[in-house]
């Protein structure tokens, strides 16, 4: 135990708190400023420039898409209204990110082990999980509409992190010293990031599908609906990170089942935190059913993927605060 | 989707006419449909609930008897709907057996497609390759079969599926997600099966061990027993274990004081009773693995230890009797029956390892180790109530047919003379206890193969992309040999874009001619 470090480690996880909520200004005003309808500029495309044909004959598929560095090829010069309050905003997540970063590895080192021992801990590393993933996807697609919803998300969690369930730093219960800790517990918190990007994909193709039904011409015009990227686009994004996540979370769970069966002598028993994990399971397959079964696809499967986070988020703050189990966490 | 590798049957109207056999294909298609495996898995979902809501049986059947104490008008209703025993319960069956057919029902014809699809060449190109995918242009100095030929070796060098004819090439890709998926769906049946094999073939015992002793594994050893209908009770390995020592560490420091840091059993045994004796340290989360079983440490706690002598001064009892922790700081209770006085003798009792008299609780412990440990005792006498025949709790005292004679508070070392001549208990001092849960498997290395199938096939199922491609050659009246490629992606996380870029450069590097030029047409 080293207190010292850990007290570092929390300056870092309160200050990367204090750069995410610039983030999450920035992010706001960037959303308010870009105005109406998102029209980019059209993405480049390799090959139509290796043929010489006009950028924009080559990509007709959607309108919200990939700006990225292609924009600043084709040398705009003027960046338009919101868009550097954005750019800043990325920065500003990269930033926090870091230095969240920084405070859950100053936690695991000040107790000499991995950081995710009680629930303080998880909620952590869960935030930077989040942000994580979010930064990497950020690199291919342009989601800056997003970084709202996740600097929001990642400031809630960190929030109740610090209020509610924090604990002192501290060693490990016995039942929690295992190499499986390592292995299970992390792969379940990289899926909670993956999950809850689902949740935020799914839930955004909600509000744009409503937008796009209820206008005459098919034109999202709502405040927050015209900001966001066409359904098509949430559509396929939730897939692709639930298709990322859900073989994770089957890892996680038979991780699970490895180690309780090291631990209890019998690798599945119901436990609640057993049975909601396999409930998670399960809706999430139904998800992926849904998109492949007509007459499911599309909003059934968004509402789907959204019941599946809920579960998630059950399972560790229903399941840890409300249901007796073996599963135990010091200090909560 | 843009064209789903088993595209889901649509789910036929109901016959008209009535005939068995009508309604039973109905019945069947129904039951095989991607529509109705959707409902049973979200059935499944919400059937798996109230296993979390309601005390198990099988976990907790305690917990569950005190919901029966609780709550008694609803309790019988809740058990009557099996809410006690869910996951053993005949509707939660009927859902994943229900699901177990619709699976095997969609697994085999989706196999016989596939494998007649694996023996299939990939399709000729459609008539319009303009209206496909990725479709490109290029013009090639050459004679034309030198194109064909070149696609063709290409192509088969990175290992697509291909079939060439007069002056095209058809190939396909990816057919592995395809095999990936039936692999993770046959695996769900496998693993089902090595569950079943565990709870018809598994047992698990429990038992109570203190310092210096040790149990066999055969039944009458265990305080609780469970087994598979199809187990030999009579036929376990007989291995024998000694408990040598027990240490436990807790917490000292400020933060977190009293939670438990790390537990041990340090224990010999024989695998047979032939074998020699052999020592292993069993911990939290490193069970012991002796003749096809493991041996795992699953609690512990304090035994004091007693002798009681009656009004005569004959000893009647001497032992360490196992106290049942309450709290953290093993506040632990228990109780010691002495049937061989005249007349019968029994205490209830308070073992406190650090001990302490808190004015509205009581007497209660401070701290987990024992430092300053103390044992309260309630004496009765009169009928224990044991001759009965009716099985009794170790852990309970039935009063019934006893008085009560008396309150006291012993440290180590000090005696309790009972009034009335009845006798004497003197508190010696204490053992520890450890919990062992003894159990075997059968099942369970089956599961764990499954387990790994199914990832494994998941991950084929999801990330491997499933794709054609195909090429045109034509001559042009200057002689050259022009070249239009396209493709179709097959699943949603794949473009065939990159593809037919890189065969359209592939077979015009490998001509005689460089590549005078190529150009993207509309995509479907
Ligand atoms: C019982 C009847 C079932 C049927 C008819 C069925 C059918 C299918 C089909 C046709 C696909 C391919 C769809 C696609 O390519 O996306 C699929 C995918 C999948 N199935 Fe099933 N399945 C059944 C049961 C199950 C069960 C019980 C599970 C386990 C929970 C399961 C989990 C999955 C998963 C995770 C996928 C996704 C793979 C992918 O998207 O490629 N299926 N299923």
């Amino acid at each position: 135990m080293n207190a010292d470090l850990a007290l570092l480690s929390n300056q870092f996880v309160y200050a990367a708190m204090g750069v995410y909520t610039l983030a999450l200004i920035s992010f706001a005003v960037a959303l308010a400023a870009t105005r109406g309808q998102v029209v980019e500029p059209q993405r480049v495309d390799a090959a139509a420039q290796l043929a010489k044909v006009p950028a924009g004959v080559a990509d007709t598929g959607s309108s919200a898409h990939d700006a990225g560095p292609a924009v600043e090829r084709a040398g705009v010069p003027e960046l338009p209204p919101g868009r550097r309050a954005g750019n800043i905003a990325m920065s500003l997540t990269w930033l926090a990110t870091g230095m969240l970063a920084v405070g859950v590895v100053l936690r695991g080192v000040s107790a000499g082990r991995v950081p995710w021992g009680n629930m303080y801990e998880f909620s952590i590393t869960a935030a930077l999980a989040v942000s994580v993933v979010f930064l990497l996807m950020s690199i291919k697609h342009d989601l800056r509409w997003l970084g709202i919803f996740v600097t929001g998300a990642v400031l809630l969690t960190l929030g109740l992190a610090v209020t509610v369930l924090y604990t002192e730093s501290a060693q490990l219960v016995p039942a929690l010293k295992s190499w499986w800790l390592v292995i299970h517990v992390s792969a379940a918190i990289i899926c909670a990031g993956g999950f809850t990007l689902a949740f935020v994909f799914s839930g955004a193709y909600l509000i744009r599908d409503r937008a796009e039904r209820r206008s005459p011409d098919g034109v999202a015009r709502g405040w927050l609906s015209a900001r966001l990227p066409d359904r098509a686009k949430l559509d396929r994004m939730a897939y692709q990170v639930v298709a990322f996540t859900f073989p994770l979370w089957t890892f996680a769970v038979i991780a699970g089942a490895i180690w309780a069966e090291n631990a209890w002598g019998r690798y599945w028993g119901w436990d609640p935190k057993e049975t909601w994990a396999f409930i998670t399971w399960v809706v999430f397959a139904g998800y992926l059913h849904a998109r492949a079964t007509s007459g499911w696809k599309g909003r059934r499967a968004a509402w789907i993927a959204i019941l599946g986070f809920a579960t998630f988020m059950f399972n560790y703050f229903g399941v840890n605060m409300l249901m007796p189990g073996l599963h135990s966490y010091a200090g909560v | 989707m843009t064209d789903s590798l088993a595209p889901a049957r649509p789910a036929p109207p109901p016959p008209a006419k009535f005939s068995t056999a009508a309604w039973g294909r109905w019945f069947w298609r129904q039951l095989t449909s991607m529509r109705v495996a959707l409902i049973l898995l979200f059935a499944l979902a919400v059937a798996s609930v109230p296993g979390s809501i309601f005390p198990q049986r099988g976990a907790d059947p305690i917990a569950v008897n005190r919901y029966f104490e609780q709550n008694p008008a609803l309790a019988p209703w809740l058990d009557r709907l099996s809410m006690f025993d869910v996951y053993a319960a005949p509707w939660f069956a009927a859902i994943y057996l229900l699901l177990c057919i619709s699976l095997a029902g969609c697994i085999l014809p989706r196999t016989i497609d596939h494998v007649r699809a694996l023996r299939r060449p990939p399709p000729r190109p459609p008539a319009r390759l303009s209206r496909m995918q990725g479709y490109r242009t290029g013009a090639v100095e050459g004679p034309e079969v030198d194109v064909v030929g070149a696609g063709a070796r290409w192509l088969t060098s990175r290992r697509w599926r291909v079939r060439t004819g007069d002056g095209w090439v058809a190939a396909e890709k990816g057919y592995l997600r395809e095999t990936g998926n039936l692999v993770f769906h046959i695996a769900l049946l496998v693993l089902l099966a090595a569950v079943a094999v565990g709870s018809l073939l598994g047992w698990r015992g429990s038992v109570v061990v203190i310092e210096g002793r040790g149990f066999s594994n055969t039944l009458t050893q265990y305080d609780t027993f469970t087994s598979g209908r199809l187990v030999d009770r009579a036929g376990l390995a007989p291995f024998t274990v000694t408990l040598d020592d027990f240490q436990a560490e807790f917490e000292r420091g400020d933060i977190q004081t009293g939670a438990p840091r790390d537990y041990r059993a340090e224990v010999s045994y024989l695998a047979t009773p032939q074998s020699g004796a052999e020592t292993a340290t069993i911990g939290v989360n490193s069970p012991l693995n002796v003749a096809g079983a493991k041996v795992f440490l699953t609690g512990h706690g304090y035994a004091p230890r007693v002798i009681v002598r009656d009004g005569s001064g004959t000893e009647v009892f001497n032992g360490a009797v196992p106290f049942l922790p309450r709290d953290g700081n093993f506040t632990s209770t228990g109780v010691i029956k002495v049937p061989d006085s005249d007349p019968q003798l029994g205490f209830q009792g308070i073992f406190l390892p650090t001990a302490a008299v808190d004015a509205e609780a009581g007497p209660i412990s401070l701290f987990p180790v024992a430092d300053d440990p103390a044992l309260f005792l309630s004496a009765w006498q009169g009928d224990l109530g044991l001759d009965d025949g009716v099985p009794q709790s170790v852990f309970r005292l039935d009063v019934a047919e006893m008085t009560q004679v008396g309150l006291q508070s012993l440290r180590p070392g000090e005696s309790w003379t009972l009034p009335d001549g009845l006798g004497s208990i003197e508190f010696v001092g204490f053992d520890e206890f450890a919990n062992f849960s003894v159990a075997r498997d059968p099942g369970k290395e089956l599961a764990l193969a499954a387990g790994v199938a199914a990832i494994l096939g998941l991950m084929a199922s999801l990330f491997i992309p499933r794709r054609r491609v195909w090429l045109r050659t034509s001559e042009d009246p200057t002689g050259r040999t022009l070249v239009a490629v396209a493709g179709l992606s097959r699943t949603e996380n794949s473009s065939v874009d990159d593809d037919v870029q890189a065969l359209l450069e592939a077979v015009a590097s490998d001509g005689s001619g460089p590549s005078i030029g190529n150009s993207e047409g509309p995509r479907a």
